[in-house]
């Protein structure tokens, strides 16, 4: 177990991401709705760097009480990483892709210590 | 670290955006390619892209017809930023990039230092390169919507003037770029001509139909073409793309759904007449390559068909065989590989003779592109499958 040291908390503003190497290893940091997650920059589909790409909202379908569709809008809770390869995206809080809960990123855990960022692996 | 802290902020990686070059976009690619040694295997890429609108100027200057070269001209000079003169691509509704999510779909507008060779060998290089390529089969991109041109006469111009550019500008200035050049598919006697016009030139590995079209490729016309390939030893390949503007497919209102349908059905069609019209009979030693539909359309085209002759015998009198067993003579192309099914997976290499007729190809720079890694990551081929497949095949097939 190690502990990598990412920088300040104080970096981070909200959706802010900071993707790391340290050896072979390439991580990526996400500050979301005041959390931090932390995921190697690898994606589970073709082993793109998921990390690089796009943090959009998730697309979600508008449907009425009688299942009519409205079309689409928003999320206003999940957002997404986009791996810039190929475009599989995944809930940055989950790690988990939104319609296989089986493609996910490897996740690490995040320590906030003194102000100060690290993730152990 | 004496610590257990090891400082790890210095080394930052960027967001992946337009403006990012090709190599550290696929800098992963490199790293497995390191891993898995690639640079110590041939790997042969059997379609990959440029776009030709970039050298689009250029290339029109390649027009035969001083008419449709000034018409060309003046409308490159006169229209800045309007469509390019002469393709028929529904250009706005490429949605390829997922609404911008895959940058390099999008556009490459990274920094290219001027050295004197053209953009696109200096593009193909850096992808072939990073993904431990070999040889690279180059295809054009709009020009792949040419077979839907309503003047038949555009795609003999822009065919021939596109050939001629490709040949003259590009795979002279790079041994690793290799092409199947354009054919004019719905003018059968320009395509025989375009044959004898770029056979034997360098680079010039075989040639290259544009499946998005209606055409019956079994149509009598096209007889001579297909025995001068055949006496050439050329293989002729199919490359599938899509039409949203056909009836079948303007019943999908979203991309994904005419994407996923619209590239295999144009190559289901043209297959179903090349097989029972007895084409295979008719050129057996003509070498036919069916190119980015992915390879799960075949094991249900082979069933299929197979299920109908075995009744229908008699509306297909010059098989001598069932239409599987012809199809697995054939050669294909991987891109782009569906794995959400190991075991189909395996199944579908088995029916199609895959260690022995599947050709690697990444069809980089496109959004569903593929690694090398796609092939040699399946568990269930011996090495030497692997090497056959990513480039063995591909060797033996073009006489590399």
């Amino acid at each position: 177990m190690a502990e990598i040291h990412i920088g300040s908390e104080s970096e981070f503003a909200d959706r802010d991401r900071k993707v790391i190497v340290e050896g072979d290893l390439e991580i990526g940091v996400f500050f979301i709705d005041g959390e931090f997650y932390a995921y190697e920059n690898r994606c589970a589909h073709q082993g793109g760097p998921v990390c690089q790409g796009r943090i959009l909202n998730r697309v979600e379908e508008v449907l009425a009480d009688d299942k009519t569709s409205s079309g689409m809008r928003w999320s206003d809770s999940d957002i997404h990483i986009v791996c810039p390869w190929h475009g599989y995206e995944f809930n940055i809080k989950t790690g988990r892709h939104p319609g296989d809960k089986n493609a996910r990123m490897r996740p690490f855990d995040v320590k906030i210590k003194d102000g100060e960022v690290y993730v152990i692996v | 670290m004496d610590s257990g802290v090891e400082k790890g902020g210095d080394n930052v990686l960027e967001p992946i955006s337009i403006d990012t070059d090709t190599r550290d976009i696929l800098a992963h690619a490199r790293s497995e390619a390191d891993k898995k040694n690639f640079d110590d295997m041939l790997i042969v890429d059997i379609d990959a892209h440029h776009n030709e609108r970039l050298s689009w100027d250029t290339i029109i200057q390649y027009i035969d017809d001083p008419v449709i070269r000034h018409t060309a001209t003046e409308y490159q000079n006169l229209r800045p930023g309007s469509q390019t003169f002469g393709l028929n691509v529904d250009s706005g509704m490429r949605y390829q990039d997922v609404g911008g999510r895959i940058p390099h779909q999008s556009a490459r507008r990274e920094i290219i230092e001027s050295s004197g060779e053209p953009n696109d060998v200096v593009l193909a290089r850096r992808a072939y390169e990073s993904m431990g390529i070999d040889y690279t089969v180059i295809f054009p991109t709009p020009m792949l919507f040419l077979g839907i041109h309503p003047q038949v006469e555009m795609e003999v111009a822009l065919g021939r003037a596109y050939n001629r550019w490709l040949c003259d500008e590009i795979l002279s200035a790079d041994d690793k770029l290799k092409a199947m050049l354009f054919l004019p598919f719905n003018d059968p006697k320009a395509s025989l001509e375009f044959v004898r016009e770029f056979a034997g030139k360098k680079g010039v590995i075989g040639f290259m139909v544009t499946s998005t079209r209606y055409r019956k490729v079994h149509h009598n016309d096209y007889m001579p073409l297909y025995a001068e390939l055949q006496e050439r030893g050329l293989p002729l390949s199919f490359h599938a793309s899509s039409n949203w503007g056909d009836r079948t497919m303007s019943q999908f209102d979203r991309f994904i759904s005419m994407h996923a349908i619209s590239f295999v059905l144009c190559n289901i069609v043209h297959m179903t007449n090349w097989v029972l019209s007895g084409l295979p009979e008719r050129f057996p030693n003509l070498d036919v390559i069916w190119i980015e539909s992915g390879l799960a359309w075949i094991p249900f085209l082979m069933q299929r068909l197979d299920n109908e002759y075995m009744m229908r015998s008699s509306e297909a009198p010059l098989l001598k065989r069932r239409p599987g067993d012809y199809i697995r003579e054939m050669y294909f192309s991987c891109q782009p590989m569906e794995l959400g099914y190991p075991k189909a997976v395996e199944c579908t290499f088995d029916m199609i003779n895959a260690e022995t007729q599947l050709l690697f190809a990444s069809d980089w720079p496109h959004w569903d592109f593929d690694t090398p890694s796609v092939i040699y990551d399946l568990p269930f081929l011996s090495e030497q499958a692997k090497r056959n497949i990513l480039g063995l095949n591909a060797k033996r097939l073009f006489k590399l």
